[in-house]
């Protein structure tokens, strides 16, 4: 026997757990598969695939004015529930985050907060549109408050992340220079948190962007509501408007906020 | 262009030396923001008055909720598994598609420059739609029902997985693979061998992450009619129903929270 083989044969062997796990999975496949069926996929189907596909090569022009209806007000309005609910949410993350900052309060409060996190996390934004509307009725205002919302329990989540790994050492240095709590604040803990701060902030304005365009399907404004009326009056050249006009605008946000979340990041 | 409108300010060292510090742009920035941010409150008919007002209503269907409405589970079970099912089946099919489009996409492994851009769009296009968005269109063609709901989560997860996954084999170590290749083995065996092993971890990692999320969406995917619990969910809303709503949230938190304890537990043992 060769060292070569030697060797081989003292790799660790894992047989019987892959063999588990793939058993396990393709159990759960198969389970799964039992839910799918095509009987309902019949011509109508075919139609309206054609009908989209056809409708995404010529789409309504004339929903690109300026109007109330057109594309580009609508795609403002989404544009201004993403933002103003970001800020939102941003300013009342900040709280929430060192609140739950365990190097900051007491172990029990930082517990409970990151339940009530967990929580607020969990339950999907559309369910909070649609508590929402019923407060402020519909409209854009639902989804601003909606959007704010649930911006809350990832923003702080990430801004506890920045604040648990501040770098502690620089305070120590700053005290041992004699610098007051208000120096420590401005020139040490800030300069480290901000940048992080505004990164996280921008990033999850990207996907409030695409949370607002499926609030309106709720009714909580922006571009989602003509969408789905759109589509149940079967009026492919307008859906495909609409979406063409989603896309770009989603690309857009999506590049502009790579490239400063890249500027922040390294700093120039 | 700022610099000349706002001359950087000169300080004049001890030694008689005068730099130039450039002024700050972050006045200009939140100038910008504040604008925005008085626009989109305009434009949103923002109100503090309804706000506060009404916001009572808010908590009101919150303590409505609690404590939830422990009969209306036995209705809950069957939703609960088809949304379970819907993001099992459609992560598990779009991670198995996300494998070939990634590598069509790597530009290192396909020297065919169309081809790579060709898929790298298509990836990006179907992340730019949201889900529920794609999820409305599959209802209108494959009919309501959770195989709505399967295929657009399986169209998400092809672009978000197939983008990490391109990512990771552009950025993969090319040694062992130029290696492979000069000792005479095909490009598939050398990708098979070289760059497959180092990926795989990720690959897998990423997959379930993505599951992990994809219950989260599949949950509120009912809404549009593609099966699962948010069809309840609204009805229960429309209803003010709020125990059963309450019972229905309390059901997805759990679900949720065992499967991220149990998609954690993998992820560790992966990385």
């Amino acid at each position: 026997m060769s060292t070569l083989e030697k060797q081989l044969k003292q790799a660790p062997r894992h047989t019987g757990y892959i063999f588990t796990i793939t058993f396990i999975v393709i159990a759960l496949f198969v389970w799964s598969v039992t839910s799918i069926t095509f009987e309902n996929v019949d011509q109508k189907g075919i139609q309206v695939a054609k009908g989209i596909i056809s409708g995404l090569f010529n789409p309504d022009l004339s929903l690109f004015n300026f109007s109330k209806e057109s594309v580009p007000y609508l795609l403002v309005e989404t544009l201004a529930i993403a933002f103003l609910g970001t800020i939102i949410g941003a300013f009342l993350s900040v709280p929430f985050a060192f609140l739950s900052a365990s190097n900051l309060v007491p172990k029990p409060v930082a517990w409970l907060t990151r339940l009530i996190l967990i929580i607020i996390r969990t339950i999907p934004a559309l369910v909070y549109g649609l508590m929402f509307i019923r407060v402020t009725g519909p409209g854009p205002f639902a989804g601003v408050l909606t959007v704010g919302l649930t911006s809350i329990g990832m923003l702080s989540k990430l801004f506890v992340d920045a604040i648990e790994e501040l770098d502690v050492k620089v305070l120590e240095s700053m005290t041992s220079i004699g610098c007051t709590t208000f120096e420590k604040i401005r020139y040490g803990i800030l300069p480290q948190l901000f940048a992080i701060f505004l990164s996280v902030t921008i990033y999850r304005f990207d996907i409030n962007l695409r949370d607002a365009a499926t609030l309106g399907l709720v009714g909580a404004g922006g571009i989602g509501a003509p969408l789905i009326f759109a589509m149940r009056s079967y009026k492919w050249d307008q859906v495909g408007a609409i979406l063409i006009g989603l896309v770009v605008l989603v690309l857009i946000i999506e590049f502009a906020s790579n490239k400063i979340r890249g500027k922040l990041v390294k700093g120039s | 262009m700022y610099d000349k409108i706002f001359p950087p300010r000169e300080i004049a060292l001890p030694n008689g030396k005068v730099v130039s510090q450039k002024r700050s742009k972050a006045p200009l920035i939140t100038l910008l923001i504040i604008i925005a941010a008085i626009f989109s409150y305009k434009f949103t008919n923002f109100n503090f008055t309804v706000l506060f007002t009404r916001i009572g209503e808010f908590f009101f269907i919150v303590g409505d909720m609690i404590p939830p409405d422990w009969s209306f589970m036995p209705k809950v079970w069957k939703p609960l598994f088809d949304t379970l099912k819907m993001s099992f089946l459609g992560s598990f099919i779009g991670a198995i598609i996300a494998l070939p489009a990634a590598i069509l996409a790597s530009a290192n492994i396909i020297n065919n420059k169309f081809i790579v851009t060709t898929t790298k769009f298509i990836l990006s296009l179907l992340r730019t739609l949201p889900t529920l968005v794609s999820a409305l269109i599959a209802t209108f063609i494959f009919g309501l029902g959770p195989t709505a709901g399967t295929i657009a989560i399986m169209l998400f997860t092809i672009s978000y997985v197939g983008k990490l996954l391109y990512e990771a084999i552009e950025n993969v170590d090319m040694g062992a693979f130029e290696a492979m290749e000069a000792l005479g083995m095909t490009r598939i065996q050398a990708f098979r061998y070289a760059v497959f092993s180092q990926v795989l971890p990720s690959y897998l990692s990423q997959s379930l992450f993505c599951f992990e999320g994809n219950v989260r969406y599949a949950a509120i995917l009912g809404y549009v009619g593609a099966g699962g619990v948010g069809l309840l969910i609204n009805e229960g809303l429309g209803w003010r129903d709020y125990p059963s709503v309450g019972m229905i949230i309390f059901a997805l938190v759990i679900t949720v929270f065992i499967i991220e304890r149990i998609s954690e537990h993998f992820r560790k043992k992966l990385i």
